[in-house]
């Protein structure tokens, strides 16, 4: 079954017709040629397709393209301003937190998300008495970006590229 | 004698030259080259691991909208060769693995090839399969050759005897899991057939390995194929040579002539058609005089292959160098069962061997009452035990004592069980590491003279994360005497000159010494301003000393782990590489090399295992839920460092290679820390919490 | 995936009307485990109805100190409701535990609730399965069932609930609330999940087409004094090997109120009643502890690769009622 639905991409408007079975991550990637958003394993375990959807990081090879008909959508793509790296991309390069790239762009979109969801006082698993912290330690980035697996092992660098982000402000 | 680089962009830490489009997510993988009239295939796999299929009925599946053709054995071409049975994909009846490919739909979309592929109706004829790996099979055998060309057995002095009368003993069996490399991007062929032309953009660590392949199989002419892979999404050894995948796209791209015919594995299909570390079951014997002194190695590998094609490998290689004694036996013998084809998994051999190896170091260090660390540098062999070549340059020791150093390991009290904070028990552990240099034959580089000063380095390497579209760079710089900006690098497509593979840790020696030797050429040419237009190209030259000397990097690995008393979960606290790699051409991209291996050690030692189901013959636990890789949390304070040297030995560059050594006794530093912690010795990978349960 | 239509619900009664209408029809929540089923082949809706923009996406505090949380509340935002994070304890900690940021911003209250077990066979449409397929074998019984349960199987089916929301709401006595063709009812989360018996396909008590409207928490002091542990295989992103809900009081040295729930050893999230009695009333040392976990566990039937469970389940009880214990060493 076919469906028509319109998102915002990236800061754009786009119009497409998709199966109902099509879902967000295939509709970025062979609908829209918006490729950012990666395919790891399609069934959320990975999170190499982290994307912001309405400002919140989520895995999109679960999220039916038709389910989010008129939702804003944000890659790694559209986190940079045109060639201007969002902090945390220039963190990710200047601590080489990445190596083949495959999760890259999810690790990137899952942090600006996690950042938002610390601004809002959201606690982890390892937050201490589950009230919100006022400094994001290592254990809370690690375990805030645990849903976003790395096999290339870049993590001890995404951790601290995190951090460098934190520490410029890049919470906006 | 090698006529050495003059350094200058080599050693600087510079910035991921490809980093700018990976974070943002531009750098085009296989399967996001845009393209104009793609198609998208789905396989159908086999559900039984040995038979023959008796019939296919493919009409449910044709009459989906959408569906552009079905093939299967009974209407895809005709292949040239079968010499490699793996890659006999879709020409006979025959099954042999389950999960094998046994049709495949193309469509003009990924959900209605999906869906028409679940409506292919195979029967088949099954036959009895086996898969069950035990060491007290009557059939175990001994190949001709281990991978990489070693022998199989080894035998110096009489090392049973000498065991036998050792004043101290190891006596240990220790078993590794079969393990699947992983890599986030799935392996991925992208083929469009414009006869008479092939094109594939592809996921390898090898362009032209797949090209040869591929136009062998299909009977086209090499000139015909072109593989094009400039970005891969990691590879770890699976994609080292081709798979069936590779075959099977361009089989329905010679049925869809004129459409790119897209087919990415699922996460799922990659653990049963991307290669694999096989697992193994490895018995250690140490004996020693009561000073720790060895005076018998002997180390019994049994270890699983496909039965339709082998793959050894070679485990027990590291036991050959790794310390004096003058009685030693190694020894490999395999199980061919009816499973998929094993290959090359990060540091093949050394991965496994060094487990087994340096637990065993660990438990003798107990057994004399020495420090692990003395035991090793006591053991320290003056050349090649083997072959009784000299060392390259072996530095062994000083990495041992660097991190020991660094580790504060001399606070260390040796009993085990002694630190606990709360639930956890707190314990450390060391290993040694090591991989062998090698710089393969066959490399070939062109460098072209732009404007203004600008150079164009041609040679059809691969860049896995692994760093070469910056560190070839880097030498070229140096190797043209340029600014590493004056350089314009292609690589990642068949177009370009021959590359060797991405792989055995030798990428950038064999293609970094093409390109200082096509420097050369030109330098010989045409002088040292070169006028633009003019061209030079040459091979990796065979090194002259290679013959005499036994080139290997060394490391050390050092572990603190924290158990707990209740549930055995095992936690790593911190963990230090210290390696001894010959000069770094980039200290920024070599820190990521060392500690993504060492992070994947950790993940071997304490989560990885594909648990293969003796009834049906697959991998059961085939997807990322059930295969568990380390993931962010499992990462504590993770470093590594390295010894500041240059080999002048090894390459023009003074380096050796690092892309593997940083998972090599990582996975034993961890479960000796696990020993240390608990009193407990786990020799049964993966450390977790049922091993550790009362 | 075979093709299906879809529909945006505009109001519960419809929604159920619609569903209940068609055997073939399913409510479409996040999705996080609806479409991971119908990608594998082992779910094939022809119609889903997403009832994501039905409103129940709140969290209320009823006027008798009950909670009550809309079923399309994401996990996300229940974890980090100070309310629950203040006086429900276990239940933050609980979700929090589970699956990934990302996917915690996706899943629903309601979907949590039904999500299906992990078991690799179920999982797998070409391994046999009675939970999948009626009659047609339990592939785990005999096969790899490290992960499986030891407590309310059945010989046609092992598997164990995955949730780990639903084990802090078995423990404080929550209730379902749920919209059917003949309207209302409150199901207890404790009677929700059904043991296999002899019918592993059916998860839940619930009836095709009624709808998740709510899940509301009874005032419950105790739940504020509360903890959930998760034993999994690495550190995070994991399921649980056994987990443990559980909330204490403690009063001169006795404990006057307890709730506790294991998760990863059954069909559905297990209430420990059994060791809830042993401890009312009783000292709260490590021996009490220690006999409560045994009167639990006295009747786990190990299988052949997941008896570990047991002192595992043994140990973190009595590692988590230590913890909870005031002025013992944590």
């Amino acid at each position: 079954m076919k469906a028509s639905i319109t998102l915002r991409v990236d800061g754009e408007q786009r119009s497409l017709r998709i199966d109902t079975r099509t879902t967000l991550l295939d509709a970025l990637r062979e609908h829209l040629g918006i490729t950012s958003a990666k395919k790891g394993c399609d069934h959320g375990q990975c999170g190499a397709c982290t994307v912001l959807l309405d400002g919140r990081r989520v895995t999109t090879c679960l999220s039916l393209a038709v389910a989010c008909d008129g939702a804003t959508v944000t890659t790694a793509q559209g986190l940079a301003r045109g060639d201007e790296l969002h902090p945390i991309q220039q963190a990710f390069l200047d601590h080489d937190a990445l190596q083949c790239g495959y999760c890259t762009p999810g690790q990137i979109c899952s942090a600006v998300g996690m950042l938002e969801e610390v601004k809002a006082g959201h606690p982890s698993f390892v937050t201490e008495g589950l009230t919100a912290p006022d400094e994001l330690s290592d254990e809370e980035i690690r375990e805030r970006m645990s849903g976003n697996l790395c096999r290339c092992g870049a993590y001890v660098n995404i951790v601290a590229a995190i951090r460098e982000a934190i520490g410029k402000g890049a919470t906006p | 004698m090698i006529d050495m680089l003059e350094t200058r962009a080599i050693g600087a830490s510079l910035e991921r030259m490809d980093g700018k489009l990976k974070v943002m997510g531009t750098a085009p993988y296989a399967f996001e080259h845009r393209l104009e009239r793609p198609a998208y295939l789905h396989p159908v796999q086999a559900t039984i691991a040995r038979g023959r299929i008796r019939k296919i009925d493919t009409a449910a599946a044709e009459s989906v909208e959408g569906v552009i053709a079905v093939i299967t054995h009974e209407t895809a071409a005709r292949l040239a060769s079968d010499e490699n049975k793996e890659l006999w994909v879709l020409q006979s009846d025959e099954v042999h693995f389950r999960g094998q490919f046994v049709a495949a739909v193309i469509a003009e979309t990924p959900e209605s090839a999906r869906h028409a592929a679940d409506l292919v109706r195979v029967e088949y004829q099954p036959a009895p399969h086996d898969v069950s790996f035990r060491a007290d099979r009557k059939d175990l055998y001994a190949p001709k050759a281990v991978n990489a060309g070693y022998p199989t057995d080894t035998d110096h002095g009489d090392a049973e005897t000498a065991f036998e009368a050792a004043e101290v003993k190891v006596d240990s069996t220790y078993t590794t899991p079969m393990e699947h490399n992983s890599p986030m991007e799935p392996h991925t062929t992208v083929a469009l057939w414009e006869p008479p032309k092939l094109t594939l953009f592809d996921s390898t660590q090898s362009v032209h390995s797949v090209r040869a392949t591929v136009a062998k199989t299909l009977g086209l002419e090499v000139e015909q194929v072109r593989v094009v892979s400039p970005y891969v999404g990691g590879g770890f050894g699976s994609k080292g040579e081709p798979h069936a995948h590779n075959i099977l796209a361009a089989l329905a791209a010679l049925r869809a002539p004129g459409l790119a015919v897209k087919l990415a594995l699922t996460r799922q299909q990659m653990f049963c058609l991307a290669g694999y570390r096989t697992p193994t079951i490895q018995r250690f014997r140490l004996g020693a005089t009561r000073d720790g002194r060895l005076t018998s190695i002997i180390h019994d590998v049994v270890e699983l292959t496909s039965r339709f094609r082998e793959f050894a490998e070679q485990t027990a290689v590291p036991t050959r160098l790794m310390y004096a004694s003058p009685n030693r036996r190694t020894r490999h013998r395999l199980a061919a069962l009816d499973l998929p084809k094993p290959s090359w998994m990060r540091a093949p051999g050394e991965t496994p061997g060094m487990f087994a190896g340096e637990v065993a170091m660990d438990e003798l260090a107990v057994a004399c009452g020495l420090d692990p660390v003395e035991l090793r540098v006591r053991n320290e062999p003056e050349c090649d035990p083997e072959s009784g070549k000299r060392w390259g340059n072996r530095h062994l020791v000083e990495c041992l004592r660097e991190g020991a150093r660094r580790f504060d390991w001399s606070r260390r009290d040796p009993k085990p069980r002694q630190r606990a904070e709360g639930h956890w028990l707190v314990g450390t552990g060391v290993a040694s590491s090591t991989y062998p240099r090698y710089v393969l034959m066959g490399s070939r580089a062109t460098i072209r003279v732009g404007e203004d000063g600008r150079y164009t380095v041609l040679i059809g390497a691969a860049d896995l994360g692994t760093g070469t579209w910056t560190a070839l760079a880097q030498i070229a710089a140096d190797a043209l005497e340029c600014p590493v900006e004056a350089v314009g690098l292609e690589i990642g497509d068949t177009d370009l000159p021959n590359a060797t593979v991405a792989g055995g840790s030798s990428g950038i020696s064999s293609w970094g010494w093409a390109i200082v030797a096509a420097a050369r050429e030109l330098r010989r040419l045409h002088g040292s301003r070169p006028p633009m237009g003019a061209e030079a190209s040459a091979q990796t030259p065979k090194p002259a000393d290679d013959d005499k000397l036994a080139q290997h990097s060394f490391g050390a690995q050092f572990a603190e782990v924290r158990v707990n008393a209740e549930t055995g979960e095992v936690r790593l606290s911190r963990m230090l590489g210290v390696f001894s790699a010959g000069r770094i051409i980039n200290p920024r991209l070599a820190r990521s090399q060392f500690i993504g291996g060492m992070t994947m050690g950790l993940s071997m030692a304490l989560h990885e295992e594909s648990v293969v189901e003796e009834r049906f013959g697959h991998v059961v636990n085939h997807d990322f839920a059930g295969y568990h890789i380390a993931c962010n949390a499992d990462v504590a304070n993770l470093d590594a460092v390295w010894l500041d040297e240059v080999d002048d030995r090894s390459t023009p560059m003074g380096s050796r290679g690092i892309g593997e050594i940083g998972i090599v006794g990582a996975a034993a530093a961890i479960a000796n820390a696990v020993y240390h912690a608990t009193g407990r010795r786990v020799r049964d990978l993966p450390i977790t919490p049922d091993k550790l349960m009362t | 995936m075979t093709p299906f239509s879809y529909e945006r619900a505009s109001d519960a009664g419809s929604a159920v009307a619609r569903v209940t209408a068609n055997p073939r029809a399913a409510f479409l929540g996040g999705g996080t485990n609806l479409v991971d089923h119908m990608r594998l082949g082992v779910a094939h809706p022809e119609l889903l109805v997403d009832v994501t923009r039905l409103p129940f996406s709140r969290i209320e505090s009823l006027s008798d100190g009950r909670i009550r949380i809309g079923a399309g509340v994401r996990n996300s935002d229940l974890a980090a409701d100070r309310i629950i994070r203040g006086r429900y304890r276990v239940l933050s900690q609980a979700l929090l535990a589970g699956a990934s940021g990302q996917l915690r911003n996706l899943a629903t209250t309601g979907g949590n609730l039904l999500q299906r077990t992990r078991c690799a066979y179920f999982q797998d449409v070409t391994t046999p399965c009675n939970k999948r397929n009626p009659g047609s074998g339990c592939s785990a019984v005999e096969g790899h069932n490290r992960d499986h349960a030891i407590l309310g199987a059945s010989e046609h089916c092992v598997a164990v609930h995955p949730s780990d929301m639903a084990v802090a709401l078995a423990a404080l006595d929550a209730t379902v609330v749920v919209l059917g063709p003949q309207g209302e009812r409150r199901i207890p989360v404790v009677d929700f999940h059904r043991l296999p018996e002899d019918a592993p396909e059916r998860d839940t008590v619930l009836e095709h087409g009624e709808l998740i409207v709510a899940v509301e928490l009874p005032a419950l002091p105790v739940a504020a004094h509360s903890v959930y542990y998760k034993v999994r295989d690495r550190a995070s992103y994991a399921f649980a090997l056994v987990s443990v809900a559980a909330a204490l009081e403690v009063s001169n040295g006795r404990v006057r109120d307890v709730r506790i729930a294991f998760g990863g050893i059954a069909h559905k999230p297990w209430r420990a009643l059994r060791a809830e009695a042993s401890l009312r009333g009783a000292p709260a040392t490590e021996e009490s502890y220690g006999r409560a976990a045994e009167a639990e566990l006295a009747d786990a039937k190990p299988l052949k690769h997941n008896g570990f469970k047991i002192p595992l389940a043994r140990n973190t009880l009595r590692m988590v009622l230590r913890h909870l214990t005031p002025g013992a060493q944590r």
